[in-house]
């Protein structure tokens, strides 16, 4: 069903990623506006990064230029060895439902889908049998925490618990990246920390995580941060002592809970 | 994705807006209706006219007094213009391709039977008429040569008149009065119902034409003479000798027209079947015309919804929907609407047409190629108004239909 656009020619030695003089402007009738005026970056198997800067610095434009949502005006964008800027639409929606898992920040969920027919959605457009998309479907759930809510619907979850059905969904096909925009922006911070665990645990199994956020508290679970400006890196540092979520949570007390019921 | 999934959710999709859809669907199910019951009307009338021409027969001549009828006119009609007794034995005689002759005499009035009195019409006809009509006796006997040529007062009753004059008791050997005359009841035909025309061919009395002509004519010549041919190829055979035989007869010059006209029933029958084909593609036109209507209520209702889901759409291209599976997806969703309205038409077209049928009397048909037809129209309807809905939704662009607010 899917035409592999020559998505398996690898070479190991070359990043995942590999982005050179990217940019994009946004024509808004007579004004332009320069969301990205020459971005390059190397982003390795395996890593772990955080994407930060001021707002409107081009942060969710770099985003959706990595995830195969938008075309930048310049600039080459490299993908496990292929030249994406040559791929038709069909081809980059095969890298979109393959290799590329998305997260929003509002969690982008069908209304009035199931948490498990959700998941199951990306394996729709790929070659799964109805066998196999459900227990894969039920599998990334329980990853993610939720093996008892397959059948709610988003309205009857919480906010973490729907990013954690679209995080879910992200990871469902197997992506070597997951692509992630702001997506602790409308959690509480021990909700925010509890879908860092679920990152962290998913790039200790091997998947690139590349996530977006205002939070310096977010962004130190991640192994490099990245800062944007006015549509160029400004600054791009290793994290040398990234903190462990899973411990983080541990010495996190239950005060909001508590606070609630005394009220 | 698989047919069948895209089936499930596109079911799913309607009957998120159940009411929606099902206002949707109702202009294709009336459209549908409309053309179904059109057409079975329409092809009850053709099948109705067929059936009495075929109850003629098909192998029946008419000779008529008087020219060719010009627009509805005969022409040349006049005193000169003849039919005799004569020429009816003649053809008769001469004529090898005719099986069976009848010559006819009309008359009409008040028939009295009892304290009972009913108006119609009196044939007068030979006595092989019920051969050439093919019109089987009820009960009783038909009147025989010899009542012909004796011109007895005896008479056939039609179902109708049967009924009215005689409601209680049997006709047969009864008497009743024809503008006074006294006529012995011989016989009484079977029912035929009503012609193509809504005229009850029960409604007659059918007697010697010697004694119509003689006793209550004004008219002493025939008015027609009824022939069958000995069969439906030896037609024009017929017809030619006839025609020979009654211009030497009537000592008409080669380059003078007939005095008479020859009519048979298969140009009868297609001229009848020909107006009523034109009825049936009629109604079925302006019944069309509605299935149109409600093809557009589909696209109407295919745009907004492609508005309405436009995030939808950039979800499921966000996680690898490709153009085709966005246009599939819309197109199955405008086929199931123009399909379940086609089919629920279809049961709705049916079933008036049996209401109509048994409520008006009004004989209907309901053909495999009406229903076929209808339900091509439909799919070709959720295609054609589907389409461009569908491809307005395949041809976003991933990100823009994510920001769509
Ligand atoms: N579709 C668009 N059309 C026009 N201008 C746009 C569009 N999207 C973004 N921009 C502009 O591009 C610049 C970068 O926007 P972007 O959304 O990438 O910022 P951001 O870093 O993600 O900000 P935030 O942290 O607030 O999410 C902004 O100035 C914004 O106004
Ligand atoms: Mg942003």
């Amino acid at each position: 069903m899917i035409h592999d656009p020559g998505l398996s020619a690898t070479n190991p030695d070359s990043p995942l990623i590999q982005i050179d003089h990217l940019t994009k402007v946004y024509e808004l009738g007579e004004v332009e506006v320069h969301a990205l005026r020459g971005v390059s970056v190397r982003v390795s198997k395996g890593e772990f990064v955080a994407i930060m800067g001021a707002s409107g610095s081009g942060k969710s434009t770099f985003m959706n230029i990595l995830g195969c949502l938008d075309k930048p005006t310049k600039g080459t964008y490299i993908l496990e060895g292929i030249d994406v800027g040559k791929l038709s639409r069909d081809e980059l929606a095969a890298i979109r439902n393959k290799k590329i898992g998305f997260v929003f920040q509002g969690f982008n969920l069908l209304s009035r889908t199931s948490a498990i027919e959700n998941v199951e959605l990306p394996m729709f457009y790929s070659t799964v049998s109805n066998k196999l998309r459900k227990s894969k479907a039920i599998e990334a759930l329980e990853k993610v925490g939720l093996g008892d809510r397959l059948h709610h619907y988003p309205n009857q979850l919480s906010g973490g618990q729907q990013q954690r059905v679209a995080i879910a969904r992200s990871l469902v096909n197997d992506p070597s990246i997951i692509l992630a925009d702001e997506p602790t922006g409308n959690l509480d911070s021990r909700t925010s920390v509890e879908v860092m665990g679920i990152f962290q645990e998913l790039n200790n199994h091997g998947i690139t995580i590349i996530l977006v956020t205002h939070e310096p508290d977010v962004a130190q679970f991640a192994k490099r941060h990245v800062v944007f400006r006015d549509g160029k890196i400004r600054s791009d540092k290793v994290n040398t002592n990234p903190k462990i979520a899973s411990e983080v949570i541990k010495d996190l007390p239950m005060i909001d809970d508590e606070e609630d019921e005394a009220a | 994705m698989k047919m069948l999934n895209i089936l499930l959710s596109a079911f799913r999709a309607l009957q998120r807006n159940k009411m929606r859809s099902f206002l949707t669907m109702l202009g294709i199910i009336i459209g549908v209706g409309a053309v179904i019951a059109m057409l079975a009307i329409g092809q009850g009338a053709e099948y109705s006219v067929k059936e009495q021409i075929a109850a003629l027969g098909t192998n029946v001549l008419m000779v008529y007094p008087g020219a060719q009828q010009q627009a509805g006119v005969r022409t040349a009609a006049g005193s000169s213009v003849t039919l005799t007794e004569d020429d009816a034995l003649a053809i008769a005689r001469e004529c090898p391709a005719v099986q069976y002759i009848s010559p006819g005499a009309f008359a009409g009035g008040q028939i009295i039977a009892g304290n009972l009195n009913w108006s119609t019409a009196i044939q007068g006809v030979g006595a092989d008429y019920l051969e050439i009509r093919q019109w089987p006796i009820e009960y009783g006997d038909f009147f025989t040569d010899q009542d012909v040529k004796a011109a007895a007062k005896v008479c056939i009753l039609g179902g109708t008149v049967a009924d009215n004059l005689f409601p209680e008791s049997s006709p047969v050997d009864q008497t009743i009065r024809i503008r006074s005359v006294p006529f012995k009841v011989v016989g009484v035909l079977t029912k035929k119902g009503q012609n193509a025309n809504g005229q009850d061919q029960d409604d007659v009395i059918l007697a010697p034409y010697k004694t119509v002509i003689r006793r209550l004519s004004h008219w002493s010549n025939l008015r027609f003479i009824l022939i069958s041919a000995t069969s439906l190829k030896d037609i024009t055979t017929a017809q030619t000798q006839i025609s020979e035989l009654l211009r030497m007869r009537h000592k008409i010059q080669p380059y003078e027209p007939d005095d008479f006209t020859i009519r048979n029933q298969t140009d009868l029958a297609a001229t009848a079947t020909a107006t009523t084909q034109i009825l049936t593609i009629l109604l079925a036109s302006i019944a069309s015309v509605s299935l149109l209507v409600g093809g557009i209520g589909i696209m109407n209702i295919m745009l907004v919804s492609v508005t309405e889901r436009t995030r939808e759409i950039g979800i499921r291209m966000s996680i690898g929907a490709r153009a085709r599976d966005i246009l599939t997806q819309f197109l199955i969703e405008a086929l199931v609407l123009s399909l379940v309205g086609g089919i629920t038409g279809i049961i709705l077209g049916v079933v008036g047409s049996s209401v109509i049928s048994s409520l008006a009397k009004w004989p209907t048909i309901i053909t495999a190629f009406s229903i076929i037809l209808s339900f091509g129209f439909s799919i070709a309807i959720g295609i054609f108004f589907g389409f461009y809905p569908a491809r307005k939704a395949a041809m976003l662009n991933p990100i823009d239909a994510l920001r769509y607010e």
